[in-house]
């Protein structure tokens, strides 16, 4: 269970994150949503500590990470996988290397076994055959793709997706969705799901929050959420421009 | 007048706040190259990029500097009839100033920069933020390499700018000036003692800490957008090259 308390951050005067609170349940799928620059990448940066709060808490089994020394922190990196928005691979490495790289680097397995891991991963996130290539040489999807195979590649408890979908096609956009939705289903991880592609979202989530004004304003289980009457949450699904959240 | 103070003051404090937090990358940096797991493959990774990429522009360099020494140490020596000693202030110089200084330079603008561009592209895409949510240290697994391997290339690109400077000095003084061969090398051999290339050595030593040092913090630290990772290349390029020349004056006016 990952829990965040009265969670602060401010760059410069700008204050992002104004007090948020919210509970992830473990082996479910929550997605946050809201509007561009709202500040939900640097929630998920917070989650495992990628950012360091200016105030509040964050805490992974009852143990608040922020207050972790940087060895006990990294033991708790060790149970995150992490997509990031641009896929965030190595651009000197193959994408082999790039999914076989967390297992090289953290784990004691010998070459034939990470060859069968990283092979298995691929496949399943559809890039068998894929692994010689460098990362300039995919497209955006694949490089997706690519990516999620490396998050996963470790058997993560947790795994956070950032804006998993952004610059893809409704298609291939789809896919992504439905790839991140069947994995989570086959590893059982506890997923956060960062995105503001709705209603694609509601299918994959099993909670979705919407963060505004600094704050989580709703969370409610994905069926629910479109429901809702906070004048926000319609806000958002309808996309207008004018209501309380204030877009220019 | 106030706000006049207030501004150096902030100024100030900036500048203090920022070498502080380049000496705890060092110390950082340097601390965890000597945590296992070492990174041995790395380490010779990037001597092939810092030392053996940089081979070629240090070679040239060392042989067009040579040559342009052989000219002007002859035209200088003549005044005192003392052409002979061709040999011994090529080498001097050479061994204690232009060759630690001269590669140093060379090194950061072909391999330094890169490393900074590298580096704060990294920063931009996320790749560094990705190590660290891997696991694992990117300081460790991206600067600790770099700068030890900087220790190593430094010296040895060093040694060859030397040879190939004082090879250089050695064609034009002795092949078109008519500088006797015997001479050249005699006054080389009575003149350069060991002191002369321990300071070399000391000298490239450091300088190549502190090209590796600056030009990974700088790119380590690039704002993460495309004119910040320019911005860094060029911070890099600029203050490797004054910190080198502010290190080399201390260490030569302690090491005279």
């Amino acid at each position: 269970m990952i829990r965040v308390v009265d969670l602060h951050k401010s760059f410069g005067n700008q204050k992002v994150l104004r007090g948020v609170n919210l509970e992830f349940v473990s082996g479910k799928t929550t997605t946050i949503v809201g509007t561009s620059g709202c500040g939900k990448t640097v929630l998920l940066k917070h989650l495992n500590l990628l950012l360091k709060p200016d105030r509040g808490g964050v805490l992974i089994d009852g143990t608040d990470i922020t207050k972790l020394k940087q060895k006990d922190l990294y033991e708790i990196r060790s149970r995150f996988g992490v997509l990031f928005q641009g896929a965030a691979l190595l651009d000197s490495m193959t994408i082999f290397d790039n999914v076989a790289f967390p297992l090289r680097e953290r784990t004691d397995l010998n070459e034939t076994e990470i060859q069968k891991k990283v092979d298995d991963r691929l496949e399943q996130v559809g890039l068998e055959g894929m692994g010689y290539k460098f990362p300039a040489e995919l497209s955006g999807g694949m490089r997706k793709r690519a990516g999620l195979a490396r998050a996963l590649v470790t058997d993560p408890e947790i795994v956070l997706f950032d804006e998993p979908t952004t610059g893809l096609d409704p298609i291939l956009a789809s896919s992504i969705h439905q790839l991140i939705a069947r994995t989570q289903r086959t590893f059982g991880f506890t997923a956060v799901v960062v995105s503001h592609t709705i209603p694609q979202v509601f299918d994959i989530s099993d909670y979705v929050a919407i963060l505004a004004n600094g704050v989580i304003e709703e969370i409610k289980p994905s069926n629910e959420f479109q429901e809702s009457k906070n004048p926000i949450v319609q806000q958002f699904i309808r996309g207008e421009t004018e209501g309380p959240i204030q877009v220019l | 007048m106030l706000f006049l103070l207030g501004q150096i003051g902030s100024f100030t404090l900036r500048q203090l706040s920022e070498m502080g937090r380049i000496f705890l990358f060092l110390l950082s940096a340097v601390g965890l190259a000597f945590r296992p797991p070492a990174k041995f493959r790395l380490v010779v990774y990037h001597l092939k990029t810092i030392g053996v990429d940089s081979l070629s522009v240090v070679l040239l360099s060392g042989f067009f500097t040579g040559m342009v020494m052989g000219f002007q140490f002859y035209y200088s020596l003549r005044k005192f009839n003392a052409e002979s000693w061709l040999g011994s202030a090529a080498a001097l110089s050479l061994l204690r100033e232009l060759g630690p200084v001269l590669s140093a330079f060379m090194v950061t603008g072909r391999t330094g920069s890169a490393m900074a561009a590298e580096l704060g592209t990294m920063r931009a895409t996320e790749q560094i933020d990705a190590l660290s949510s891997m696991a694992i240290n990117p300081v460790k697994y991206l600067v600790s390499p770099r700068i030890i391997a900087g220790l190593i290339a430094m010296p040895l690109l060093t040694a060859i700018f030397d040879v190939v400077g004082i090879f250089g000095a050695y064609l034009i003084g002795v092949g078109l000036l008519g500088v006797s061969s015997g001479s050249y090398f005699a006054g080389m051999d009575t003149s350069v003692v060991f002191q002369d290339v321990y300071s070399g050595f000391v000298k490239s030593l450091s300088f190549g800490l502190i090209i590796t040092w600056v030009c990974c913090y700088k790119g380590f630290n690039a704002p993460p957008m495309a004119t910040g990772v320019s911005r860094a290349t060029t911070e890099s390029v600029v203050l490797s090259f004054v910190l080198v020349l502010v290190w080399d004056y201390f260490l030569t006016s302690i090491m005279l």
